[in-house]
């Protein structure tokens, strides 16, 4: 673990979770596996408070436990699993471009509370979207469920490992923690629910509370008495499948820029078609024959079969090599080289770093050295190999540009938190006093009371708050956009790594 | 020790490694030797490329703050404990009473646990006093204990000089806020922008 990743670590935990969480979890990350009690030494924190800081953790999936012998339970985090929080809008922000607004709330649900049930999912969504309808308009779960089926069988959203059950002949005394499983092929069956219902608008009159479920307490989502029908049965949102998505999408892009609309959408359906068939590290996709490319092209793509020919030989034969063929049968099979494909998006991004950076002279050098080296290396290269010297190289220079990129969100944050610290005065001045003017509003006052309130913040303070206000902004999107450019570095890093 | 004076005539200029090995050659003209810190924001020779801007970059950026706000509401959010205090020394009235709906809440993770101790109290205290400023929808009896508590938290506050005297600095403890506290005081709005 690098200092940088462990410092973006602390400041992400921080700022979703409170500090106890963070003390909790950092302590983890640095000094690897360990039981409660000894984090509880170690941190000089009480043991309930290490037992709720590891109870969050491990409901959001950032930290792991084991029973190792004599039965102690060791429990050990994720660090890069913590890094992701980073990318949790633009996971939600995904969905919402393929699932539309449902989808959209269906992740965010399940990365806001770690895991949750499919019932507890589909009610808080249902209640949710009926906030934001017209009044006596209401979200009906059943087409929230079916939302969600199609977000599990295009694999976005996957079942937890669960509890074993255990035929009850077991007379010995519980084990201190269980040993949770999956199978394969239940990671994404839906359990056949019969989900009737609608949502409920939350009324913000105090009258009405008793059985109104609030959203703010997961773990007690039942407050109708109904025994749950999925009792058990956790979802949570699948990363790897987002990663890929994000992966496909710059490919096509890459393509589209470099090539035309059309080649781009060749390359979008051949990687559609490998979207379950091929695993997220895989250096190419499985070979896809021209013909059954030619059936699976969007509807009302009207090119002719000689046609996408045509195109699968120009890409196949365009030196960055996104595409290459690898035999003749069914009218000729075709690969998407997944790895050169990342290989090339990361080697551009580097150079564009460099470019923005020093100019474009030495973008023009750092071309030319890299360029110069595959030269030399091309004799002994193989279909899709890339030699051992220089994978180390890329390797090296993507891992200290990876690097770069975590002490440069880290740095991101701590500013914004700075900043907003600074003017924590003004802030709250400013929020007292929009206060003070909704109130007023609603008992109907006067439009020269309501400007003299407003008067309270002078000019200047709002030129001030302006100020923040954009500051602050820039800085959030600077967080997302290095978000970004790591997560091209590190999906090529993560390829190059398994192959060695 | 001994040896410390005696080095400085002999061997001076020896470095433990070779310096070629390092890409400095024989007779190399060095550079300039740093006398001062390199300045804390170097020029930028080159404007940075302009953020994204446009539907989808608002959007995302919204989306993220308002998760960020989002967060600290959820019950994941662990506040840290009032530090505990010595009952002994202090007047008996300052003591906030228990009530029961308060176990309720905070015991979510935890499993049931003997009746609560005066340090928990406080906590749970604490804990009700932030989240009542966040303005969380309460029963209507929650709504008269708040009242009643809102009063003690203010006479509470006095108290906090205690904290001044514990830490022994010369900044109040809501110095240390990282400030993001207020951003949960947006009333009803949950659709603003946090800062």
């Amino acid at each position: 673990m690098t200092q940088a990743e462990i410092k973006l670590c602390s400041l992400l935990l921080q700022e979703h979770f409170g500090e106890i969480v963070e003390k909790i979890g950092v302590h983890l990350i640095r000094t690897g596996s360990q039981p409660l009690r000894v984090i509880a030494h170690d941190t000089g924190t009480s043991l309930d408070q290490v037992k709720k800081a590891l109870c969050v953790l491990i409901q959001h999936n950032l930290v792991s436990y084991q029973v190792h012998k004599r039965g102690v339970v060791e429990y050990e985090a994720q660090c890069s699993r913590v890094l992701r929080m980073l990318r949790y809008p633009r996971y939600i922000y995904t969905t919402k471009t393929l699932y539309s607004d449902t989808g959209e709330l269906i992740v965010e649900e399940l990365l806001l509370n770690g895991k949750l049930t499919m019932s507890a999912v589909v009610k808080k969504v249902a209640d949710r979207l009926t906030e934001t309808m017209e009044d006596g308009k209401t979200m009906d779960y059943a087409e929230v469920s079916n939302t969600f089926v199609r977000l599990a069988d295009t694999h976005f959203v996957q079942r937890c490992p669960s509890v074993p059950t255990t035929e009850n002949s077991d007379p010995g005394p519980p084990p201190p923690a269980p040993t949770l499983v999956i199978n394969e092929k239940d990671m994404y069956l839906v359990p056949k629910l019969s989900l009737i219902g609608k949502g409920k608008r939350r009324r913000s009159s105090d009258e009405d509370a008793a059985g109104e479920p609030k959203a703010k307490r997961p773990k007690h989502t039942t407050d109708n008495k109904e025994p749950i029908p999925d009792d058990g049965i956790y979802w949570q949102a699948n990363l790897d499948r987002f990663h890929q998505h994000f992966r496909d999408q710059a490919i096509v892009s890459a393509v589209a820029n470099r090539m035309d609309q059309t080649s781009s959408e060749i390359v979008r359906t051949m990687l559609r078609m490998s979207e379950i068939t091929t695993s997220s590290s895989a250096p190419f996709t499985q070979p896809l024959s021209s013909n059954e490319i030619f059936r699976s092209l969007p509807v009302g793509y009207n090119i002719s079969k000689q046609v996408l020919d045509q195109y699968l030989t120009l890409l196949a034969d365009d030196p960055l090599e996104f595409v290459g063929k690898s035999g003749d049968s069914g009218g000729g099979m075709y690969v998407i080289n997944l790895h050169k494909a990342l290989a090339s998006l990361a080697t551009a991004t580097l150079e564009s770093v460099v470019q923005e950076r020093f100019g474009s002279r030495c973008a023009r050098i750092f071309r030319l050295v890299l360029q110069k080296k595959h030269l030399e290396q091309k004799q002994v290269e193989d279909f899709a190999m890339i030699p051992a010297k220089e994978a180390k190289d890329m390797l090296y220079k993507m891992l200290s540009e990876n690097f770069m990129s975590l002490q440069s969100i880290a740095n991101l944050i701590e500013r914004r938190q700075f900043e907003t610290k600074e003017n924590k005065r003004l802030l709250e001045k400013s929020q007292r006093v929009e206060a003070i003017i909704a109130s007023m509003q609603a008992t109907g006052a006067e439009e020269a009371q309501l400007q003299e309130i407003e008067e309270m913040i002078t000019a200047p303070e709002r030129q001030q708050l302006e100020t923040l206000k954009r500051n602050v902004n820039k800085l959030d999107a600077s967080e997302i956009q290095v978000d970004e450019t790591i997560f091209l570095l590190e999906s090529y890093i993560e390829c190059t790594m398994k192959r060695q | 020790m001994a040896s410390r004076g005696g080095g400085r005539g002999r061997g001076r200029g020896q470095l433990t490694f070779n310096m070629e090995a390092v890409g400095i050659g024989k007779g190399d003209t060095l550079p300039p030797p740093t006398l001062q810190p390199s300045p804390l924001f170097p020029p930028l020779e080159f404007r940075p490329v302009p953020l994204p801007s446009g539907e989808e970059g608002e959007y995302v950026l919204a989306l993220k703050q308002e998760l960020r706000g989002a967060m600290r509401q959820l019950p994941y959010f662990i506040r840290p404990a009032v530090p505990k205090r010595d009952w002994r020394r202090l007047p008996r009235e300052l003591k906030i009473r228990v009530r029961k709906l308060q176990k309720e809440r905070i015991t979510i993770l935890l499993p049931k646990r003997p009746p609560k101790t005066t340090e928990e109290k406080e906590e749970t205290i604490q804990k009700l006093e932030t989240l009542e400023k966040k303005e969380e929808e309460v029963t209507s009896e929650e709504d008269e204990e708040k009242e009643e508590e809102e009063e003690k938290e203010e006479e509470e506050e006095e108290e906090y000089d205690e904290e001044e005297h514990e830490e022994e600095t010369d900044y109040i403890m809501s110095y240390f806020d990282n400030g993001e506290d207020f951003g949960g005081d947006s009333d009803d709005n949950m659709d603003e922008a946090i800062y």
